[in-house]
């Protein structure tokens, strides 16, 4: 491999790690607050579904947050080792806002986790929502501070520059940069999207193979309501975050569009098809609507953004990257809209649990949300290179001095062990899938009272893995 | 009175980096116990004792390189990429170890011994280059001006290997310990046996790391042998062979709480004889606490958060383990 840089390996390895962990995160995030309001509607209703449903999602649950914690100790790790120069220059920000997300947000999920999965025998019925709503509470603050962090390497603010580090002045400045609400509530957005698609899928897909029960009916048409409310705004979000991206990285926006320049006043088009070519300085066989451009990304007829050309080339993203991961995110968030709109006019005489095109787009659409929360993940970060932290630090001149050799051995044992991990994970997340949400039985295992007095519950696997 | 942020948040991380060692360290030492405990059912029991608290425990190896980081950012680059190879064999480890807590409840029948060597595996390696990287950093870490100046296999040395077998002693007689006091019957009177001859590993271990240090580092030597500090640390040694002592004689009559509690007393003693050995540097022996510190706004600002919300977290971190208390017997978990 002579071509590959140690600064290429380092990108590919990071790249490579957060790609596995954002998956996971994005699902524990929706997952948390779904079993949340499970667990509150059996806590008002009594009715049975909601607490099969959330025993059933319980288990597909803790798999998926163990894989989010292993993976993401990684990258906690991987700030330190892979990129030494970007954690001097930076870590005075980066650091705290790290330490507040542990304080904050790991040991609240951590503490209350084992609660919320091994304590239903041992506490009673309100502290064990106390517990549920700790954990969901935990992942949504998780994501504020890591996305604060994410936010000030794209759009800066707060500090000043004294020898060559990155000092805070103002931390609420530094925290409430100018893109961090719009990350914010696009990433969140999304995780619960995501989630809502995953579960919707599932309930999909037991409906096609004949299972119909009300716990599948109700998690299907919980998971539809939610993509047919929170598509559309997740669109809305997704436009306001792209004005504003515009406005601080107008270089990232430009390759977003393969735009190189303006031609006079002309009107922008959208490009729906195309092929940037760097080297060549234009986007080949670009076919695209007319003025459609300009109104998306200016909210005016005939606005213009700068083009490519006006960046020094050493200061361009990769358009091709970018031009198509952007497209993938939009093209998935179209499908999803359909698909909301499709239930709901599905839902009279329930046609929704019966018709087979409709179930059999919404088990295909069940990973859509994962795809266009990476698609969007690589444009946001491929957008904003050569930089780190934009405008300040080239990712150049981040990366720990390691050879390629040893970056490279790194890399083939972390593709390796995440391959083998993540792979046989995912494969028992889908067998949990697979079996359906089961009859819980509340007799066998009473909760409420005083913990180490009450007798121990049977053990679940004996019902559920009873060969 | 002028405080010392720096002194404090040395004193943060170190606690925080104590609490991983006892916490993650009982539950890793489990991982390494499976082999001497080859019955499936005791296998669930030992796992079911730790499933509800081992992602708490881990926290607190999230919260050392975080504070590390936020605190002292120069320590923090430069440790990192020193130990690059030792720490990410370890993160592979705690990989493999980690899922194979919901992993191994998931698998068919045949497949379960996967997860079984996976946590095995991931505790062992997890453990030994924790060690490793302990040993390559006491032993001192190569720097010029504010980067790492050694090269990638600097860690593979005697000193740092040997650490390496010293914290796999450790965190198994940690988690011998911590099952006596969880465990009844057989799989109790399995681990009580285990437990003796590991006492006496470790006490030979902490013996060879308090010879080899101050043979090889004036500094440390000079540190604990000059007066009136002899004076002073010469407890640390003392209260060390009584600890061991009193675990020894524990075993021998129906133990329960007693040994867990002495084994964490040994290894707190070592623990605090290495931070003595290299104090003030936070990258021995080149680089001090106050060289490393981050800028005064930086440490400030996530010190007022640590010192408030530190105390909620030990309270509810507290509260989590008081749910689970008590002997775990087979056939309990959520599984």
């Amino acid at each position: 491999m002579p071509d590959i840089s140690a600064l290429d390996l380092a990108r590919i390895q990071f790249a490579f790690t957060m790609a596995f962990h954002i998956v996971f995160p994005a699902l524990t995030i929706g997952m948390s607050s779904y079993l949340a309001v499970l667990e509150a509607c059996w806590l008002r209703t009594g009715q049975a579904v909601y607490v099969d449903l959330y025993h059933f999602w319980l288990r597909i649950f803790a798999v998926t947050f163990g894989m989010g914690v292993v993976s993401g100790i990684v990258m906690a790790y991987q700030f330190g080792t892979n990129w030494s120069f970007f954690s001097e220059f930076a870590g005075g920000i980066t650091g705290p806002l790290l330490a507040y997300e542990v304080l904050t947000a790991f040991f609240l999920e951590a503490g209350f986790l084992g609660v919320m999965l091994f304590g239903w025998t041992r506490v009673g019925p309100g502290l064990h929502f106390l517990a549920t709503c700790m954990v969901a509470v935990g992942t949504l603050i998780s994501a504020t501070w890591i996305l604060a962090s994410n936010s000030w390497m794209q759009t800066p603010q707060g500090h000043a520059i004294v020898n060559g580090r990155a000092v805070p002045v103002d931390w609420l400045a530094v925290i409430f940069n100018p893109s961090f609400p719009y990350r914010l509530a696009h990433m969140g957005t999304a995780a619960y999207l995501a989630t809502a698609l995953f579960v919707g899928a599932a309930g999909a897909w037991h409906l096609l193979k004949g299972h119909d029960n009300p716990a599948v009916r109700k998690m299907l048409s919980m998971a539809m309501w939610m993509a047919l409310l929170v598509a559309p705004i997740q669109a809305v979000i997704g436009d306001l975050h792209g004005l504003n991206t515009a406005k601080h990285q107008p270089a990232k926006v430009a390759a977003m569009e393969g735009h190189w320049q303006n031609e006079g006043d002309a009107a922008l088009p959208l490009l729906l098809f195309g092929i940037p070519d760097m080297a060549a300085e234009r986007t080949r066989y670009a076919v695209g609507i007319p003025h459609l451009g300009s109104v998306i990304l200016t909210h005016s007829w005939t606005g213009q953004i700068p083009g490519l050309k006006e960046f020094p080339a050493d200061e361009r993203p990769n358009a091709l990257i970018v031009f198509w991961s952007f497209r993938i995110m939009v093209g998935l968030g179209l499908a999803m809209i359909a698909l909301g709109l499709w239930s709901l006019w599905l839902r009279r005489g329930a046609a929704l649990y019966r018709q087979r095109l409709f179930l059999r787009f919404a088990v295909v659409m069940g990973p859509s949300g994962l795809l266009a929360i990476l698609a969007g993940w690589v444009t946001t970060e491929v957008g904003r290179q050569p930089w780190v932290v934009y405008g300040l630090l080239r990712t150049a001149d981040a990366v720990s001095p390691h050879s390629a050799g040893s970056l490279a051995l790194t890399l083939a044992l972390f593709v390796v062990s995440y391959l083998f991990v993540f792979g046989l994970g995912i494969a028992y997340v889908l067998r949990l899938v697979r079996k359906g949400p089961q009859a819980f039985d509340l007799q066998a295992s009473p909760s409420g009272g005083p913990g180490a007095a009450r007798t121990p519950a049977r053990p679940l696997s004996a019902a559920e893995e009873g060969q | 009175m002028d405080v010392d942020v720096s002194v404090i948040w040395a004193g943060i991380v170190f606690f925080g980096v104590f609490m991983y060692v006892v916490m993650d360290g009982f539950d890793l030492g489990i991982g390494m116990l499976y082999p001497f405990v080859p019955a499936r059912e005791d296998r669930d029991t030992m796992m079911n004792t730790v499933a509800p608290v081992w992602d708490g425990n881990e926290t607190w190896l999230v919260l050392g390189g975080a504070g590390l980081l936020a605190a002292f950012p120069v320590a923090y680059s430069i440790i990192l990429s020193g130990l690059y190879l030792p720490l990410i064999f370890m993160l592979l480890g705690l990989l493999f170890r980690g899922v194979a807590f919901e992993f191994r409840f998931r698998a068919h029948e045949g497949e379960r011994h996967i997860w079984d060597k996976a946590f095995i595996g991931g505790s062992l390696v997890a453990a030994f280059f924790q060690g490793v990287s302990l040993g390559a950093f006491l032993s001192g870490i190569r720097v010029s001006g504010r980067s790492y100046a050694g090269t990638v296999v600097d860690w593979l040395a005697p000193f740092p290997l040997a650490a390496g077998v010293g914290v796999m002693i450790a965190y198994t007689l940690l988690g011998c310990t911590w099952l006596i006091m969880k465990t009844e019957g057989p799989l109790q009177q399995r681990m009580i046996a285990v437990a003796r001859p590991f006492a006496w590993l470790m006490l030979a271990a902490i013996a060879a790391v308090s010879v080899w240090t101050p043979l090889r580092h004036a500094q440390v030597a000079e540190r604990w042998f000059s007066f009136p500090n002899l004076a002073f640390l010469s407890p640390v040694p003392l209260l060390v062979l009584a600890a061991v002592f009193f675990l020894l004689r524990s075993l021998r009559r129906d133990p329960h709480r007693l040994p867990f509690l002495m084994a964490l007393a040994v290894i707190f003693l070592a623990y605090a004889g290495m931070a003595i050995s290299i104090w003030p540097h936070i990258v021995p022996p080149y680089i001090t606490i106050w060289e490393a510190a981050a800028p005064p706004s930086s440490q400030k600002f996530t010190l007022v958060g640590t010192l408030l919300i530190l105390p909620f977290i030990l309270l509810y971190t507290g509260w989590s383990y008081y749910v689970f208390r008590g002997k775990v017997r087979a056939g309990q978990g959520y599984h």
